[in-house]
């Protein structure tokens, strides 16, 4: 089974945002960064399907150079073979333009099924997993807790406002991972010694002009001061008097 | 004039409140609003979304099992027959899911999430958080068809009032297909949907005590009980009910932290509530500096005593 683990660099969930001097973009001075949550699940999703069916599985990534780290690190976790999909500008790239980039590899590389997080918890979009699928024509099926996979399809579930619902869907096929799925492994010391010799290949992510542009980026306003209404189960009418007469909630 | 499509969820017989006020959000663009629902007993619905601000409405037929493909494949027909501009839905799980199936298929930009949308001339601007909400962006579309999904709790719904013309039209069909749905028990709402969520945390100290905050949006009749990350990884509740970075953003009316220290990745993703209250025992917890009231106070004290002062206030 050909495997492709698609993943994103992010910053971490601890940063600040600050906005940039030119009012529409993010001043990344001093983030550090990450393998966004979510993928973190696809790379172990993508590993427990090789140990399963056999295979191959890539890890790949549009990124800095610098994703060599988090690629490394899934390499020591039994990935095969990395690819970063290298753009410096990676981070203003829309959904479109990322996800065309990376099916173009995907389409080169070929692959059975494509693991990838349900977000990326940078630009929260939930989009490059689903337009992935759709340019490369393969099923899809997203935020899935529980996967089993067959040689030509599979069974997945998925939590909804309904509940939890079950699909089925046909190979090739995207899978976006979400909690609850797996629990990711931690790489072994062999593990990471071997990964020291396996190559990363680093080629340039195609060019594919944003269809979006970004006006302004601002900070969230800042909440007005709230105030303490008291101390204990005392302060229960209190509680009520505000939310009722101030706020008009109740 | 103009077309937005709107895809509109429903249950036993009535819209998704998201999806009427994503109906509103069209309406509120001047543009003719033609709505489409899907699924077992869509027209039955069908018929009252004109009032809700639908010009028209399509009913898909023979998608009594709800395909994600299919329904997508169904959007992006019923786009390029209508000409729309725009193709909306709220921002619920079947919406993400739909929206960026359709922006594949149609080679557009998709914008998820959505907490401002206008017309700019002739073209279509959205706001939206980012970084679970630390920062906002405002972007232009530049797509031939915008595509996006609103926030719920965020958009008005349309009381203009009015009837639409309703028509049908047969399902594509699609490879991926929900072969059963397993329904929350005692039809829970969902975090990301109630206008009232009561979060806990760690400081609740143990699983069984979440039955506290259980009783206080039972109390409420119309809030979803929320988790902070700590309580979640920590098994004593669903993923589904977590609220921040790694989990859900809300913004509902009104938001209590019981027991939640407010890390910033906690903070990211309940800071645009309406109202926020918190209780907790350390007076200097983050979470203080951006609730509305607070109550310094234990948990375990507070509230029995608050849950049985809502029953009486909503009494």
């Amino acid at each position: 089974m050909k495997i492709i683990a698609c993943v994103k660099r992010v910053p971490t969930t601890e940063v600040q945002a600050k906005v940039a001097a030119d009012g529409k973009s993010i001043d990344t001075t001093g983030f550090e960064y990450m393998l966004s949550f979510y993928d973190d699940l696809a790379v172990e999703e993508a590993l427990k399907a090789k140990e399963k069916h056999g295979g191959e599985v890539t890890v790949l990534t549009l990124g800095p150079s610098d994703a060599s780290k988090e690629l490394r690190e899934a390499l020591a976790k039994g990935a095969d073979k990395a690819v970063i999909l290298v753009d410096p500008s990676w981070h203003t790239r829309d959904a479109r333009s990322t996800a065309k980039a990376l099916a173009a590899k995907i389409k080169e590389l070929g692959a059975d099924v494509v693991f990838t997080g349900r977000v990326a918890t940078d630009r929260d979009q939930s989009s490059v997993g689903p337009m992935l699928a759709a340019y490369l024509g393969m099923s899809c099926v997203t935020d899935v807790v529980k996967l089993e996979l067959a040689a030509n399809g599979g069974n997945a579930q998925r939590e909804s406002e309904a509940g939890v619902e079950t699909l089925s869907f046909p190979l090739p096929a995207v899978i976006t991972c979400d909690k609850g799925l797996n629990e990711p492994r931690y790489a072994g010391l062999k593990g990471i010694m071997a990964a020291k010799k396996k190559t990363i290949e680093e080629v340039p992510a195609q060019d594919v002009p944003n269809a979006s542009q970004v006006l302004a980026v601002e900070l969230p306003p800042a909440r007005k001061e709230g105030r303490i209404v008291g101390e204990g189960a005392a302060a229960v009418p209190a509680l009520i008097a505000a939310l009722k007469n101030e706020a008009k909630v109740l | 004039m103009s077309t937005i499509l709107v895809f509109v969820e429903h249950k036993a017989g009535a819209a998704r409140r998201a999806s009427l006020e994503t109906l509103g959000a069209a309406h509120a663009t001047g543009l003719k609003v033609v709505a489409f629902v899907t699924g077992a007993g869509a027209a039955d619905v069908a018929p009252k979304l004109g009032a809700a601000g639908a010009a028209e409405v399509v009913v898909v037929t023979g998608a009594d099992s709800y395909s994600p493909d299919g329904c997508a494949a169904d959007a992006v027909a019923l786009i390029q027959s209508s000409g729309a501009k725009a193709f909306l839905c709220a921002n619920t799980s079947a919406g993400k899911d739909l929206l960026a199936r359709v922006a594949g298929a149609l080679d557009c930009v998709p914008f998820a999430d959505c907490v401002e949308l206008k017309l700019q001339g002739a073209a279509f601007v959205v706001r939206r958080p980012v970084l679970a909400g630390k920062a906002t962006i405002t972007v232009q579309s530049n797509s031939p068809v915008l595509c996006a999904t609103l926030r719920p709790n965020t958009f008005a719904a349309a009381t203009a009032g009015g009837s639409a013309a309703v028509s049908s039209v047969a399902t594509k069909g699609g490879k991926v297909l929900v072969t059963s749905v397993a329904a929350k028990a005692d039809a829970k709402l969902d975090v990301k949907e109630a206008p009232i969520v009561v979060s806990g945390g760690r400081g609740l100290r143990e699983a069984p005590h979440f039955k506290l905050v259980e009783d206080l949006a039972a109390a409420f009749g119309n809030a979803a009980v929320g988790a902070s990350r700590a309580v979640v990884d920590a098994g004593w509740r669903p993923h589904s009910e977590q609220v921040g970075q790694t989990g859900k953003t809300v913004s509902p009316q009104l938001y209590f932290a019981v027991g939640i220290s407010g890390a910033i990745q906690h903070l990211a993703g309940m800071r645009t509530s309406k109202v926020i209250v918190a209780i907790n025992k350390d007076a200097a917890a983050p979470i203080f500096k951006v609730a509305d009231f607070g109550i310094v106070g234990d948990a375990f004290e507070v509230l029995p005593v608050l849950t049985e002062a809502i029953k009486k206030a909503r009494s």
